[in-house]
């Protein structure tokens, strides 16, 4: 998945607001957990995702996140033993032993699965929809080294993807059983290093070694805060507030332990309706936008 | 004042027993265009990270001497320092295209020396004006094509307007299109701007018509250095590996060798030896193989990518055994996919692949084959002496430690292996574009193993010249279907892109594509024992 300019109001908005939308976004999964609300946030990423021109991305995306967010629920049925209410009894397991799977277990590991979802959505989100090198960009004053790795990280990933598909390739071109994992394995990290080198000695030349901080003089024509950036920044912090808000006033209260506590009450479902409000209605604004 | 300067400069990698460049000493002024010539290890590339810095302070090793870069001792500025004044591509587009977009890929070396924004912006439009990208400037940089990374890199070396700009081997990954654009644009660069350019390249015939010193290379010692058709002559007298199809021609003809098809053909045409361009071919292709069971048969065969583009159209061929075959056709014709094909590594969408064994397939990266920890255990040691790998001490080597050729032939000789049993026999072997970055020595090494197989074999390529010397048989894609299909002479002789140098020196005449058929077409015109030229 790579950054790919598009119109929209997302792609519009300045790198650091789109940073600060999707890292609000991400924030509020973390804080909350009341279903209610961890299904208004799901379906606020899925509606910016297809409100920004990137649902197929986000689509992909979820693709690789559902299994390991079934994984997680899975994971978390077996293991924890908490939870009065025991929906199947599995027996003497190997390693889990006597294993009960309780509703309160299942309904836990369900909120971390889609929690889990719900990040890499976000994550994703961000891949598809903020210009990486804008944010490094806003970042090199800071620390332009760490900056300058995370977006040749973004960059590399197609780049191996490309690798391994092509050393796939040539493996099933091998005669004769394939090679073992330790070997492939080997070989795969040879031809890591090798490439790894390569960008070091790439970016050397480019005078990496010697970056200096970037001068503050001569600065080009700043650009002013568009309805976008503004809509999208209100947006983040609406949706922080949100979640810190439902938190601390108890809105959507959830507990799993010892038995199921998940009441949908008239302020959770406000809360709800008020997170994807937040969450999409900047997007309602195309004023400006090329279609 | 020289723009670089070495001065008694050797230099030996770290762990290695023999420096890899020794007592090189040599000027290059401004604005000259500088060609480095010699063969895989010649030193080449060491020589122009001596220049930019990252011999030693990228690679250690030991340095002797005195490298001076625009009045900078390299001993005392790195490659960031020197980058102010050094520009540097490198062969592979992929690893030295760092960022996302263009526009930041332009921006990065002047956002290193702390240009301000507004110069940064500047140079960014200016670069990208003068390298015809300006309108790639907001795309992603995965989604561009290997010519296309080329030159945003070559943006990227020329932004901060360096004095000097180091190549190393720029067109060995691109096409053939790609690659003369790339030159075509490094010689308006260097009409433009003052920039001196040294360029490293196997494809000397590409770049010698315009280069205003040739510099050769042999064992990490300059062993010449004079103008191109000095060069030239001294190449077909002392390295002929070196010499160019149109030095060859000339050279056997008895004249002073030409840099460039335009230049040979004048001194032909002012010693009475051009000959009229006539019927392209008149030569018999002989018989081909028409057997009742091919090695190889495509049954209407049809690749279509879902929601995108139609790859293979309803390809139709059959490959006899024993048949050499050169697929040849621009990038995106359908050559590789259609050896993905054959070698069952794709399924048709339509059409039914047929082979009378098993398929060996090459690809293009012969290193994604080598898994071993030794090259006696990537193959079995017939498969290995039949690539001339069978030096017992060449099979205790760590195979990446080979060289690009040997590791070429290791690849070979894995995917010939006969694992699956005498029984089941090879019955055509294909390779992806096995000439890529290979110096001339090292092709006709290939060639003349290819001719040695027993097995039918197929090649996707764009070099016309591996093309004449090995294939018997010529097909021309395009779009996805063969457009031609006939003997090399008849493919290769009448156009300009799909030809050898001789043969477009020669016009096509008499369906000639190698320097000594062009000598001997040539030569039958003069009067034995008549001066040339008389």
């Amino acid at each position: 998945m790579i950054y790919r300019r598009r119109a929209s109001p997302l792609h519009a908005a300045r790198a650091g607001v789109g940073c600060a939308y999707c890292a609000a976004l991400a924030l509020a999964v973390l804080l909350l957990s009341a279903p209610i609300l961890l299904g208004a946030l799901v379906i606020s990423i899925a509606g910016a995702a297809v409100f920004a021109g990137v649902g197929r991305e986000i689509r992909r995306a979820a693709l690789f996140a559902l299994p390991l967010g079934l994984l997680v629920m899975a994971v978390n049925m077996l293991v924890a033993q908490s939870g009065l209410t025991v929906i199947a009894r599995l027996g003497d397991l190997p390693v889990f032993g006597q294993t009960d799977v309780t509703l309160e277990a299942t309904v836990y590991g369900a909120v971390l699965g889609v929690r889990a979802v719900a990040l890499i959505l976000c994550g994703a989100l961000y891949t598809a929809a903020v210009d990486p090198d804008e944010v490094l960009a806003l970042f090199r004053r800071f620390s332009f080294h760490s900056a300058l790795t995370a977006t040749l990280a973004t960059r590399m990933v197609p780049v191996l993807a490309r690798d391994a598909r092509r050393l796939a390739e040539a493996q099933r071109c091998r005669p004769g059983p394939p090679p073992s994992r330790a070997r492939l394995m080997r070989a795969t990290t040879a031809g890591v290093l090798d490439r790894a080198l390569d960008v070091a000695a790439a970016l050397e030349v480019r005078g990496y070694g010697a970056a200096r901080r970037p001068a503050r003089r001569g600065s080009r024509v700043r650009r002013p805060y568009s309805r976008h950036d503004l809509a999208f920044a209100a947006s983040a912090v609406a949706l922080v507030g949100l979640a810190i808000g439902a938190r601390v006033a108890g809105l959507a209260p959830f507990s799993s332990d010892p038995s199921l506590y998940a009441p949908v009450r008239a302020g959770g479902a406000a809360v709800a309706v008020a997170i994807v409000l937040s969450a999409l209605l900047p997007f309602a604004d195309r004023r400006g936008i090329e279609r | 004042m020289s723009v670089l300067s070495l001065d008694n400069v050797t230099y030996t990698y770290p762990g290695a027993v023999a420096p890899a460049i020794a007592d090189v000493t040599l000027e290059i002024g401004p604005g000259e265009l500088v060609v480095l010539a010699g063969a895989s290890g010649s030193g080449k590339s060491t020589l122009l990270r001596a220049a930019n810095g990252l011999a030693p302070h990228f690679y250690g090793g030991v340095f002797a001497g005195r490298a001076t870069v625009a009045g900078m001792d390299t001993r005392d500025h790195g490659p960031g320092a020197l980058a102010a004044a050094v520009g540097t591509l490198f062969q592979d587009p992929e690893t030295q295209v760092v960022m996302g977009t263009v526009r930041a890929e332009l921006a990065l070396p002047l956002e290193n020396q702390g240009e301000a924004p507004t110069a940064v912006a500047r140079a960014v439009e200016e670069a990208a004006l003068a390298l015809g990208i300006a309108h790639l400037l907001d795309r992603p940089t995965a989604e561009l094509s290997g010519g296309e990374l080329q030159r945003v890199a070559l943006g990227a070396a020329l932004a901060g307007q360096p004095k000097l700009i180091l190549l190393d081997e720029p067109t060995s990954q691109l096409d053939p299109v790609a690659g003369d654009e790339l030159i075509a644009l490094l010689r308006r660069l260097n009409e433009d701007f003052d920039a001196a350019i040294v360029i490293a390249e196997h494809r000397l015939e590409r770049c010698l018509a315009f280069a205003d010193r040739t510099i050769a290379m042999r064992g990490g010692r300059v062993v010449c250095d004079a103008a191109p058709a000095e060069f030239l002559a001294w190449a077909c007298a002392s390295a002929p590996e070196l010499a160019t199809p149109g030095g060859r021609l000339l050279a056997g003809l008895g004249l002073e060798p030409a840099a460039g098809v335009k230049a040979a053909r004048a001194a032909l045409r002012s010693h009475g030896l051009l000959p009229d361009a006539g019927e392209p071919d008149v030569r018999d292709p002989g018989p081909r193989s028409r057997r009742p069971e091919p090695a190889l048969r495509f049954d209407r065969v049809w690749h279509e990518i879902d929601r995108g583009p139609v790859v293979l159209r309803g390809v139709s061929l059959e490959i006899g055994p024993g048949e050499r075959v050169a697929l040849m056709g621009r990038n995106g014709a359908g050559k590789s996919t259609l050896l993905r094909h054959a070698a069952g590594l794709m399924r048709p969408t339509r059409g039914k692949v047929r082979s009378a064994g098993r398929v060996a397939l090459l690809l293009q990266n012969p290193a994604d084959y080598l898994v071993g920890e030794h090259v006696r255990q990537e193959a079995s040691a017939s498969a290995l002496a039949t690539v001339g790998l069978g030096d017992p001490a060449l099979r205790e080597r760590h195979p990446r430690d080979l060289s690009g050729g040997e590791k070429q032939r290791l690849a070979l000789a894995i995917v010939l292996d006969g694992a699956g049993g005498p029984s089941y026999k090879t019955a055509v072997v294909c390779l992806d574009e096995p000439t890529r970055g290979m110096d001339r020595r090292r092709k006709d090494e290939l060639a003349a193993l290819l001719c040695e197989l027993d097995a039918a074999v197929v090649v996707a390529t764009h070099d016309p010249e591996f093309v004449a010397a090995f294939a018997n048989r010529v097909i021309l894609l395009a779009d996805g279907a063969p457009i031609a299909d006939g003997s090399p002479h008849e493919i290769l002789a009448g156009g300009t892109y799909f030809a050898t140098e001789t043969a477009r020196i020669l016009g096509g005449a008499g369906g000639v594509l190698l320097p000594d058929e062009g000598v001997a077409l040539v030569g039958g015109s003069i009067t034995p024992g008549a001066e040339v030229g008389a």
